[in-house]
């Protein structure tokens, strides 16, 4: 069994670290918002890990195109990583998401574009994960989920235009001017950094899972490869 | 015609082919043998373009694959035991559209040779479903030679056919080997082709292990070298 | 049963020359073509799919309790519903038939690009989508006494099948090439067409209840939007999904 780097070592701690200063921030430092109150302080996890997820989105897209390019397995540890953290990352926006809203729109489940694209691309990660236990060669498992994860990554966008069409109520939070929605709020400057710094902190561990599960990939694969030697 | 250098073809970890070289002149006709896995179906798709190999060079009539697969592919006419054909197109149809997909000229005359040349001319307006095995994989071999191949890929064409059946595609075999193209047959029949080849080569643990001109061996003598060559490797 | 070839054997001696372009489309028409054959003769795919769309509107009937007032609401949505059920099974199918005799490697074999056979595949694929559409539509104006005969909608069904084809034919092809094929492809391909048929229900509704052509457009773009992009895109990976 190989140890794990330094680095990775380090890293493991600083992000538990940095995990629980985000949390102190968010209870403590963080003001209390005039009018949902205490409820509100699960947006600053809630968004993180959403972050995360589209993170894991877009490295998946990405290492999708790169296995087709290089025919690399290393490409292909990367995107089943990366697909397996977005999708659990996408969960856990979605529950906090909906705890969150039964107070601010008496309601947990909205039909609002950014719900409703968070669950379908959960649907496509599921139907990721059917498609790759349903293939024993592993090239051309590669070969397909990298093919669908690069279709998931096209259509996932025109999923989020095609229900935004329809009226939204979600809240826009930077930028937009439509914070008129229902339950938006402007940001003080300690939120802004409590914000902040609860993203940072989930990029970072979003970095730390990745180098672990492609660990974890390697690793199997050698065991795979020790298998058959053994076998021979 | 065929020239193999240090092919490699994996899946995955798992090493199917290992450094293979493999070497055919122009009108041989080779017989591949081995045991159950020993990656002859492999080695066959590889050489018919369907599979990509991992490593090495492969050439074929002057082109090399994967690179200039469509030339190859022109040139190649592939037989396997399934007989790659639809079931729900008459014989002739099956073979029109092959023609069109290999853009066959005068495709009509061409198609009548075919039927007569594999013996299915009465038949050619049934539909392919109705056909025996036997006569479906005789269609498999009209369609291979359609486009007129200057090599010929057959993988395990005996299978599932009865002994009828296997004289009569043994009888095909050597007239489509007869005009002077080059034939590469897996099998593992060996009494089958040891007067229907001219080469036989062994393969086994993905390299070709030995090889043997069909007048290097005394008759009857191709299974003693079989089990050598098998001990040897 | 029996059918005379001659029709086919015509079309293929008509054939001499050929520029890149021409052999092109000439191999993509061959495919297309044997595919439309082979249906004729054994009406296997389309007599499934049509036999199934009509019982998913039955059932929508008693589901829905299509009424007067509802329907003139849930019409897109039940068609569209119908025709994206009975489309997987056509694409599986068409697949399947592929895979059976080994086909798929005649076809590899043959000297085109891949991309003319993912063509001549969906080609067919939209002519049988189109044929049982073309069923549907007047049965369910019949039997639920609403006009559908409205040419915005038939432009409609066309954008929203090309897109769905498109994709679906990509899909059925890696799906038939799985263990668990007889499941897969609905699964693989619903939640990534999911906006063609958002779009598609939102346009056809639009029409069907008068809307103005600027309610209309926005979807109507998406939808060409879509079909463009996934047409380029399954052009472009179909040799992945094909080579070994």
């Amino acid at each position: 069994m190989e140890r794990q780097p330094l680095i990775l070592q380090i890293l493991n701690i600083l992000s538990a670290v940095l995990l629980a200063i985000a949390a102190c921030l968010v209870f403590f430092y963080a003001p209390l918002e005039l009018v949902m109150g205490n409820v509100q302080k699960i947006f600053y996890f809630h968004v993180a890990n959403a972050w995360v997820g589209m993170l894991g989105f877009v490295a998946a897209a990405v290492a999708g195109i790169a296995y087709l390019r290089t025919h690399d397995m290393k490409w292909d540890i990367l995107e089943m990583a990366a697909v397996e953290i977005s999708l659990v990352f996408f969960l856990i926006a979605i529950v906090t998401g909906s705890i969150w809203a039964y107070p601010a729109w008496g309601t947990w489940w909205t039909w609002d574009p950014r719900l409703t694209t968070a669950a379908i691309l959960e649907m496509i990660y599921l139907a990721y994960l059917l498609l790759r236990q349903g293939i024993e060669d592993p090239e051309r498992r590669a070969r397909f989920g990298a093919v669908y994860t690069l279709i998931g990554g096209l259509s996932v966008p025109l999923t989020f235009l095609s229900i935004r069409l329809f009226r939204t109520i979600h809240p826009a939070l930077i930028g937009t001017a439509s914070s008129a929605a229902q339950g938006g709020f402007d940001m003080s400057a300690p939120m802004k950094l409590t914000f902040f710094f609860s993203l940072f902190t989930f990029s970072l561990i979003f970095v730390v899972l990745l180098w672990h599960r492609i660990r974890l990939g390697r690793l199997a694969e050698k065991v795979e490869q020790l298998k058959l030697n053994v076998m021979q | 015609m065929i020239e193999v250098k240090k092919l490699v073809k994996r899946f995955g970890l798992k090493t199917v082919l290992s450094g293979l070289d493999f070497q055919v002149e122009e009108g041989e006709f080779v017989a591949l043998l081995g045991p159950n896995g020993a990656g002859k179906t492999t080695f066959l798709r590889i050489l018919a373009s369907l599979a990509r190999p991992s490593m090495g060079e492969i050439r074929i009539a002057g082109y090399r694959l994967p690179a200039q697969a469509a030339a190859v592919r022109r040139r190649l006419g592939v037989v396997s035991h399934m007989p790659l054909l639809y079931g729900d197109l008459t014989a002739e149809e099956n073979l029109i559209f092959f023609g069109q997909m290999y853009a066959v000229p005068r495709l009509a005359p061409r198609i009548d040779e075919v039927l007569e040349l594999v013996g299915l001319t009465a038949r050619r307006r049934d539909l392919l479903r109705t056909f025996s095995r036997g006569m479906q994989q005789r269609l498999a071999i009209g369609r291979a030679v359609l486009h007129d191949p200057e090599v010929m890929l057959f993988d395990e064409p005996h299978t599932g056919l009865d002994q009828d059946a296997c004289d009569m595609l043994d009888k095909i075999l050597r007239d489509v080997a007869a005009r002077g193209r080059t034939v590469v047959m897996t099998s593992h029949d060996l009494a089958r082709v040891e007067d229907l080849a001219s080469r036989f080569d062994v393969l086994s643990r993905g390299v070709i292990a030995a090889s043997v001109r069909r007048s290097d061996i005394r008759r009857n003598g191709l299974l003693a070298f079989y089990r050598q060559s098998l001990e040897e490797a | 049963m029996k059918r005379n070839p001659s029709s086919i054997t015509h079309h293929a001696s008509r054939i001499t020359h050929h520029s890149p372009l021409g052999s092109f489309l000439r191999a993509v028409t061959a495919i297309a073509w044997k595919d439309l054959a082979a249906e004729l003769r054994s009406r296997e795919l389309l007599s499934a799919m049509l036999v199934f769309a009509l019982l998913v509107i039955l059932i929508f009937n008693f589901a829905l309790e299509l009424d007067f007032k509802t329907r003139s609401t849930v019409t897109a949505g039940v068609l569209w519903v119908t025709f994206a059920f009975a489309g997987t099974l056509g694409l599986n199918r068409s697949m399947a038939i592929e895979k059976d005799r080994g086909c798929l490697d005649g076809l590899l074999l043959a000297p085109v690009d891949r991309s003319v056979i993912y063509f001549g595949k969906a080609i067919s694929n939209l002519v049988f989508m189109f044929i049982v559409e073309a069923i549907v539509l007047p049965v369910y104006s019949v039997l639920y006494n609403t006009n559908l005969f409205n040419l915005g909608l038939i432009g409609v069904i066309l954008l929203g099948s090309v897109g769905y084809v498109a994709v679906g034919t990509l899909l059925a092809s890696m799906a038939v090439q799985a263990r668990t094929r007889d499941v897969l492809l609905p699964i693989l391909l619903f939640p990534v067409v999911l906006p063609v048929l958002v779009a598609a229900v939102k346009a056809s509704n639009g029409l069907l209840q008068g809307l103005e052509m600027a309610e209309i457009m926005p979807w109507l773009n998406l939808l060409i939007v879509y079909d463009v992009i996934f047409i380029a895109i399954a052009f472009m990976v179909f040799d992945y999904v094909v080579e070994e």
